[in-house]
Protein backbone atom coordinates (compact mmCIF):
# COMPACT_ATOMS: atom_id res chain seq x y z
CA UNK A 1 0.00 0.00 0.00
CA UNK A 2 1.43 3.87 -1.17
CA UNK A 3 2.75 5.25 1.83
CA UNK A 4 0.15 8.31 1.11
CA UNK A 5 -2.74 5.79 1.30
CA UNK A 6 -1.70 4.63 4.67
CA UNK A 7 -1.49 8.25 5.85
CA UNK A 8 -4.81 9.03 4.73
CA UNK A 9 -5.66 6.11 7.05
CA UNK A 10 -4.45 7.36 9.98
CA UNK A 11 -5.41 11.33 9.58
CA UNK A 12 -8.88 10.12 8.60
CA UNK A 13 -8.89 7.59 11.90
CA UNK A 14 -7.51 10.10 14.17
CA UNK A 15 -10.03 12.61 13.36
CA UNK A 16 -13.33 9.60 13.30
CA UNK A 17 -11.87 8.99 16.56
CA UNK A 18 -12.12 12.85 18.23
CA UNK A 19 -15.56 12.62 17.46
CA UNK A 20 -16.48 9.13 18.51
CA UNK A 21 -14.79 9.88 22.00
CA UNK A 22 -16.18 12.21 22.33
CA UNK A 23 -20.03 11.03 22.12
CA UNK A 24 -18.81 8.03 24.28
CA UNK A 25 -17.61 10.27 27.06
CA UNK A 26 -20.59 12.25 26.80
CA UNK A 27 -22.66 9.18 27.31
CA UNK A 28 -20.90 9.41 30.74
CA UNK A 29 -21.92 11.91 31.65
CA UNK A 30 -25.52 11.34 31.32
CA UNK A 31 -26.11 9.56 34.62
CA UNK A 32 -23.31 11.27 36.63
CA UNK A 33 -19.63 10.24 35.75
CA UNK A 34 -18.82 8.18 38.62
CA UNK A 35 -22.19 6.24 38.09
CA UNK A 36 -21.85 5.41 34.67
CA UNK A 37 -18.14 3.46 35.39
CA UNK A 38 -19.90 1.27 37.81
CA UNK A 39 -20.19 -2.71 36.99
CA UNK A 40 -23.89 -2.85 36.23
CA UNK A 41 -24.19 0.43 33.81
CA UNK A 42 -20.94 -0.75 32.17
CA UNK A 43 -22.41 -3.94 31.33
CA UNK A 44 -26.04 -1.92 30.63
CA UNK A 45 -24.22 -0.01 28.27
CA UNK A 46 -23.20 -2.93 26.42
CA UNK A 47 -26.89 -4.08 25.86
CA UNK A 48 -27.44 -1.37 23.44
CA UNK A 49 -26.63 -2.02 19.95
CA UNK A 50 -26.32 1.40 18.00
CA UNK A 51 -23.54 1.30 21.61
CA UNK A 52 -21.74 -1.33 21.00
CA UNK A 53 -21.34 -0.78 17.13
CA UNK A 54 -19.78 2.76 17.88
CA UNK A 55 -17.49 0.71 20.66
CA UNK A 56 -16.54 -1.32 18.00
CA UNK A 57 -15.76 1.66 15.91
CA UNK A 58 -14.04 3.14 17.93
CA UNK A 59 -11.89 -0.05 19.08
CA UNK A 60 -11.31 -0.35 15.27
CA UNK A 61 -10.25 3.63 14.83
CA UNK A 62 -8.12 3.50 17.77
CA UNK A 63 -6.45 0.58 17.05
CA UNK A 64 -5.62 1.45 13.49
CA UNK A 65 -4.29 4.43 14.15
CA UNK A 66 -2.66 3.57 17.31
CA UNK A 67 -0.30 0.76 15.34
CA UNK A 68 0.30 2.62 12.22
CA UNK A 69 1.88 5.51 14.79
CA UNK A 70 3.94 2.96 16.51
CA UNK A 71 5.09 1.71 13.13
CA UNK A 72 5.85 4.86 12.17
CA UNK A 73 8.15 5.64 15.56
CA UNK A 74 9.96 2.55 14.85
CA UNK A 75 10.98 3.55 11.19
CA UNK A 76 12.04 6.61 12.45
CA UNK A 77 13.99 4.79 15.47
CA UNK A 78 16.18 2.47 13.44
CA UNK A 79 16.38 0.99 9.51
CA UNK A 80 17.37 -1.66 8.15
CA UNK A 81 14.99 -3.97 5.23
CA UNK A 82 14.47 -6.66 7.81
CA UNK A 83 13.63 -4.57 10.80
CA UNK A 84 11.06 -2.55 8.80
CA UNK A 85 9.66 -5.54 7.22
CA UNK A 86 9.64 -6.90 11.14
CA UNK A 87 7.91 -3.40 12.22
CA UNK A 88 5.70 -3.66 9.54
CA UNK A 89 3.79 -6.90 9.96
CA UNK A 90 4.50 -6.94 13.17
CA UNK A 91 1.94 -3.75 13.80
CA UNK A 92 -0.42 -5.62 11.26
CA UNK A 93 -0.32 -8.12 13.24
CA UNK A 94 -0.44 -6.48 16.89
CA UNK A 95 -3.46 -4.54 15.50
CA UNK A 96 -5.25 -7.51 14.13
CA UNK A 97 -4.85 -9.22 17.68
CA UNK A 98 -6.15 -6.11 19.45
CA UNK A 99 -9.29 -5.91 17.33
CA UNK A 100 -9.96 -9.18 17.66
CA UNK A 101 -9.39 -9.72 21.45
CA UNK A 102 -11.37 -6.31 21.76
CA UNK A 103 -14.45 -7.31 19.01
CA UNK A 104 -14.97 -10.30 21.57
CA UNK A 105 -14.83 -8.63 24.97
CA UNK A 106 -17.65 -6.61 23.20
CA UNK A 107 -19.83 -9.62 21.73
CA UNK A 108 -19.68 -11.49 24.79
CA UNK A 109 -20.82 -8.84 26.76
CA UNK A 110 -23.48 -7.55 24.27
CA UNK A 111 -24.57 -11.41 24.46
CA UNK A 112 -24.30 -11.74 28.43
CA UNK A 113 -21.58 -13.97 28.88
CA UNK A 114 -19.74 -12.27 31.54
CA UNK B 1 50.04 19.71 1.65
CA UNK B 2 50.21 22.19 -1.23
CA UNK B 3 46.86 23.31 -0.77
CA UNK B 4 47.47 23.69 3.25
CA UNK B 5 50.73 25.93 2.28
CA UNK B 6 48.55 27.84 -0.65
CA UNK B 7 46.10 28.70 2.55
CA UNK B 8 48.53 29.80 4.80
CA UNK B 9 50.00 32.32 2.48
CA UNK B 10 47.07 34.66 2.25
CA UNK B 11 46.84 37.86 3.95
CA UNK B 12 45.40 37.06 7.23
CA UNK B 13 42.06 39.01 7.24
CA UNK B 14 42.20 40.54 10.38
CA UNK B 15 45.38 42.45 11.99
CA UNK B 16 46.63 40.48 15.00
CA UNK B 17 46.44 43.88 16.66
CA UNK B 18 42.98 43.98 16.61
CA UNK B 19 41.53 45.18 20.07
CA UNK B 20 38.68 42.61 20.01
CA UNK B 21 39.58 39.02 20.16
CA UNK B 22 37.45 35.88 20.70
CA UNK B 23 38.05 32.60 22.08
CA UNK B 24 37.04 30.16 18.58
CA UNK B 25 37.00 26.22 19.49
CA UNK B 26 37.36 24.14 16.62
CA UNK B 27 36.36 20.80 17.00
CA UNK B 28 39.48 18.25 16.11
CA UNK B 29 38.26 14.76 14.55
CA UNK B 30 39.66 12.38 12.19
CA UNK B 31 37.80 9.30 12.30
CA UNK B 32 40.48 7.07 11.01
CA UNK B 33 42.66 7.79 13.91
CA UNK B 34 40.68 9.59 16.80
CA UNK B 35 37.66 8.37 18.58
CA UNK B 36 35.78 10.86 20.04
CA UNK B 37 36.49 14.60 18.80
CA UNK B 38 38.32 17.13 21.05
CA UNK B 39 38.35 20.90 20.66
CA UNK B 40 41.24 23.27 20.51
CA UNK B 41 40.76 26.47 21.14
CA UNK B 42 42.38 29.45 19.80
CA UNK B 43 42.55 33.31 20.99
CA UNK B 44 41.56 35.20 17.39
CA UNK B 45 41.23 38.76 17.17
CA UNK B 46 38.47 40.21 15.14
CA UNK B 47 36.20 43.09 13.36
CA UNK B 48 33.34 43.72 12.99
CA UNK B 49 33.15 42.42 9.51
CA UNK B 50 34.83 39.56 10.46
CA UNK B 51 33.46 36.69 9.31
CA UNK B 52 33.58 32.86 11.00
CA UNK B 53 35.34 31.25 7.95
CA UNK B 54 37.67 34.37 8.48
CA UNK B 55 38.97 33.52 11.88
CA UNK B 56 39.35 30.06 11.01
CA UNK B 57 41.55 30.38 8.39
CA UNK B 58 43.34 32.87 10.52
CA UNK B 59 43.63 29.81 13.16
CA UNK B 60 45.40 27.73 9.75
CA UNK B 61 47.84 30.41 9.34
CA UNK B 62 48.75 31.26 12.54
CA UNK B 63 48.29 28.29 14.74
CA UNK B 64 47.09 25.24 13.20
CA UNK B 65 47.46 24.15 9.88
CA UNK B 66 46.13 20.94 10.17
CA UNK B 67 42.71 22.61 10.94
CA UNK B 68 40.37 20.79 8.32
CA UNK B 69 37.31 23.08 6.46
CA UNK B 70 35.85 23.16 3.21
CA UNK B 71 35.33 26.59 1.33
CA UNK B 72 35.16 28.48 -1.87
CA UNK B 73 33.10 31.38 -2.90
CA UNK B 74 32.63 33.27 0.80
CA UNK B 75 30.24 35.17 -0.21
CA UNK B 76 26.54 32.19 0.08
CA UNK B 77 26.59 30.82 -3.16
CA UNK B 78 28.84 27.76 -3.16
CA UNK B 79 27.32 26.09 -0.07
CA UNK B 80 30.79 24.57 1.42
CA UNK B 81 31.15 25.96 4.35
CA UNK B 82 28.08 24.79 6.54
CA UNK B 83 29.01 23.79 9.99
CA UNK B 84 27.81 24.07 13.20
CA UNK B 85 28.58 27.91 14.98
CA UNK B 86 27.98 27.84 18.53
CA UNK B 87 25.41 25.29 18.52
CA UNK B 88 23.86 26.55 15.00
CA UNK B 89 23.91 24.57 11.55
CA UNK B 90 24.99 28.11 9.51
CA UNK B 91 27.04 28.89 6.69
CA UNK B 92 30.89 30.34 7.95
CA UNK B 93 31.21 32.74 5.41
CA UNK B 94 28.16 34.12 6.21
CA UNK B 95 28.33 34.57 9.34
CA UNK B 96 30.04 37.70 11.42
CA UNK B 97 31.66 37.38 14.87
CA UNK B 98 29.98 40.56 15.98
CA UNK B 99 26.57 39.09 15.49
CA UNK B 100 27.30 35.89 17.60
CA UNK B 101 27.18 38.14 20.70
CA UNK B 102 29.54 35.72 22.64
CA UNK B 103 33.24 35.85 23.60
CA UNK B 104 33.26 31.85 22.76
CA UNK B 105 32.85 30.75 19.23
CA UNK B 106 32.57 26.81 19.08
CA UNK B 107 33.04 25.37 15.80
CA UNK B 108 31.71 21.65 15.13
CA UNK B 109 31.40 19.87 12.09
CA UNK B 110 27.32 19.76 10.67
CA UNK B 111 24.85 17.08 12.62
CA UNK B 112 23.49 14.11 10.19
CA UNK B 113 26.31 14.15 8.20
CA UNK B 114 29.55 11.63 8.16
CA UNK B 115 32.75 13.94 9.17
CA UNK B 116 35.68 13.37 6.77
CA UNK B 117 37.67 15.27 8.99
CA UNK B 118 37.71 18.41 11.60
CA UNK B 119 34.79 20.65 9.91
CA UNK B 120 34.65 19.28 6.78
CA UNK B 121 31.47 16.31 6.18
CA UNK B 122 30.62 13.84 3.21
CA UNK B 123 28.15 15.19 1.63
CA UNK B 124 27.37 12.33 -0.49
CA UNK B 125 24.29 11.25 1.02
CA UNK B 126 22.96 14.58 0.62
CA UNK B 127 23.80 14.64 -3.64
CA UNK B 128 22.14 11.34 -3.79
CA UNK B 129 18.93 12.35 -2.34
CA UNK B 130 18.72 15.26 -4.47
CA UNK B 131 19.19 13.31 -7.55
CA UNK B 132 16.71 10.88 -6.49
CA UNK B 133 13.78 13.36 -7.33
CA UNK B 134 15.21 14.29 -11.24
CA UNK B 135 15.75 17.43 -10.28
CA UNK B 136 15.76 18.60 -13.65
CA UNK B 137 12.96 19.27 -16.15
CA UNK B 138 10.75 16.38 -17.46
CA UNK B 139 9.41 17.09 -20.77
CA UNK B 140 8.24 14.18 -23.41
CA UNK B 141 8.64 17.27 -25.92
CA UNK B 142 12.41 18.04 -25.05
CA UNK B 143 12.96 19.56 -28.52
CA UNK B 144 11.59 22.72 -29.29
CA UNK B 145 9.06 24.12 -31.70
CA UNK B 146 9.83 25.31 -34.88
CA UNK B 147 9.10 29.07 -34.27
CA UNK B 148 9.88 29.19 -30.14
CA UNK B 149 12.94 30.02 -28.54
CA UNK B 150 12.08 29.01 -25.01
CA UNK B 151 9.55 27.38 -22.90
CA UNK B 152 7.44 30.94 -22.02
CA UNK B 153 6.16 31.48 -18.04
CA UNK B 154 4.08 34.45 -16.47
CA UNK B 155 5.86 36.12 -13.68
CA UNK B 156 3.33 34.48 -11.82
CA UNK B 157 4.27 30.83 -13.07
CA UNK B 158 7.89 32.03 -11.94
CA UNK B 159 6.57 33.32 -8.64
CA UNK B 160 5.61 29.51 -7.71
CA UNK B 161 8.50 28.37 -7.53
CA UNK B 162 11.36 31.12 -7.47
CA UNK B 163 12.60 30.99 -3.92
CA UNK B 164 12.71 27.33 -4.04
CA UNK B 165 15.62 27.55 -7.26
CA UNK B 166 17.86 29.26 -4.67
CA UNK B 167 18.86 26.69 -2.99
CA UNK B 168 22.78 26.07 -2.82
CA UNK B 169 22.74 22.73 -1.47
CA UNK B 170 24.69 23.77 1.31
CA UNK B 171 23.20 21.14 3.82
CA UNK B 172 22.38 23.12 6.58
CA UNK B 173 18.44 22.15 6.10
CA UNK B 174 19.07 18.64 6.52
CA UNK B 175 21.75 19.41 9.17
CA UNK B 176 18.84 21.22 11.26
CA UNK B 177 16.21 18.33 10.57
CA UNK B 178 15.46 16.56 13.97
CA UNK B 179 14.02 13.13 11.65
CA UNK B 180 17.05 13.14 9.89
CA UNK B 181 19.05 12.74 12.99
CA UNK B 182 17.10 9.63 13.89
CA UNK B 183 15.77 8.11 10.15
CA UNK B 184 19.08 7.90 7.79
CA UNK B 185 16.55 6.82 4.91
CA UNK B 186 14.84 10.39 5.48
CA UNK B 187 15.10 12.05 2.05
CA UNK B 188 15.27 15.31 3.64
CA UNK B 189 14.17 18.72 3.63
CA UNK B 190 16.67 19.68 0.93
CA UNK B 191 15.66 16.72 -1.53
CA UNK B 192 11.78 17.78 -1.11
CA UNK B 193 12.47 21.03 -1.66
CA UNK B 194 13.85 21.05 -4.79
CA UNK B 195 11.20 18.04 -5.78
CA UNK B 196 8.38 20.98 -5.14
CA UNK B 197 11.09 23.52 -7.20
CA UNK B 198 10.28 21.20 -10.03
CA UNK B 199 6.63 20.04 -8.97
CA UNK B 200 5.63 23.66 -8.96
CA UNK B 201 7.44 24.96 -12.29
CA UNK B 202 4.57 25.15 -15.14
CA UNK B 203 7.39 24.28 -17.59
CA UNK B 204 8.07 20.46 -16.22
CA UNK B 205 5.67 17.44 -16.93
CA UNK B 206 7.36 14.90 -13.86
CA UNK B 207 5.04 15.84 -11.17
CA UNK B 208 3.41 12.31 -11.44
CA UNK B 209 6.88 10.53 -11.14
CA UNK B 210 8.26 12.81 -8.20
CA UNK B 211 5.31 12.53 -6.16
CA UNK B 212 5.76 8.58 -6.45
CA UNK B 213 9.61 8.79 -5.48
CA UNK B 214 8.77 10.64 -2.34
CA UNK B 215 5.78 8.68 -1.36
CA UNK B 216 7.47 6.14 0.44
CA UNK B 217 7.91 5.08 3.79
CA UNK B 218 11.02 6.91 4.53
CA UNK B 219 9.69 9.92 1.94
CA UNK B 220 7.51 13.31 2.71
CA UNK B 221 5.50 11.71 5.33
CA UNK B 222 8.20 11.26 7.78
CA UNK B 223 8.54 15.51 8.07
CA UNK B 224 6.96 16.24 11.50
CA UNK B 225 7.21 20.27 10.57
CA UNK B 226 9.04 20.89 13.26
CA UNK B 227 9.97 24.24 10.48
CA UNK B 228 14.02 23.90 11.59
CA UNK B 229 14.82 23.52 8.28
CA UNK B 230 13.60 26.90 7.04
CA UNK B 231 15.27 28.94 10.21
CA UNK B 232 18.21 28.01 8.89
CA UNK B 233 18.53 28.47 5.64
CA UNK B 234 20.76 31.01 4.53
CA UNK B 235 19.19 32.01 0.96
CA UNK B 236 15.56 32.32 2.35
CA UNK B 237 14.26 28.77 0.89
CA UNK B 238 11.34 27.55 2.97
CA UNK B 239 11.54 23.68 2.75
CA UNK B 240 9.06 23.08 5.86
CA UNK B 241 6.62 25.28 3.57
CA UNK B 242 7.15 23.48 0.37
CA UNK B 243 7.07 19.80 2.03
CA UNK B 244 3.56 21.19 3.23
CA UNK B 245 1.98 21.88 -0.65
CA UNK B 246 3.86 18.40 -1.84
CA UNK B 247 1.84 16.94 1.06
CA UNK B 248 -0.87 19.12 -0.42
CA UNK B 249 -0.76 17.61 -3.96
CA UNK B 250 -0.89 13.63 -2.42
CA UNK B 251 -3.74 14.18 -0.39
CA UNK B 252 -5.32 16.07 -3.09
CA UNK B 253 -6.21 19.34 -1.85
CA UNK B 254 -3.78 20.72 -4.69
CA UNK B 255 -3.36 19.42 -8.43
Amino acid sequence: MKESTIMKIHYGTALASVGLVAVHILMRLTTGFADSLSYENVLANYQSVPYVIMLELILILLAVHGFNGLRVILLELKQGRVYEKAVSYGSMVGMIVLIGYGSRTIIMTNMGMT
Amino acid sequence: MAQVSSIADEQASTPLSSPKSIVLRISKFNPKLDESSKFMEFTVPYQKWTTVLEAILDVKKHFDHSVAVRYSCRQATCGSCGMMINGKPKLACFTKISELDSDVVTVEPMNNFPVIRDLTVGFEKLFEKHQKIQPYLIRDDSELESDEREFLQSPQEVEQYIQFANCIKCGLCNSACPTMATDSSFVGPQALAQAYRYVADSRDKGKDTRLNIIDESHGIWRCHFAGSCSQVCPKGVDPAMGIQFLRGYLLGFRS
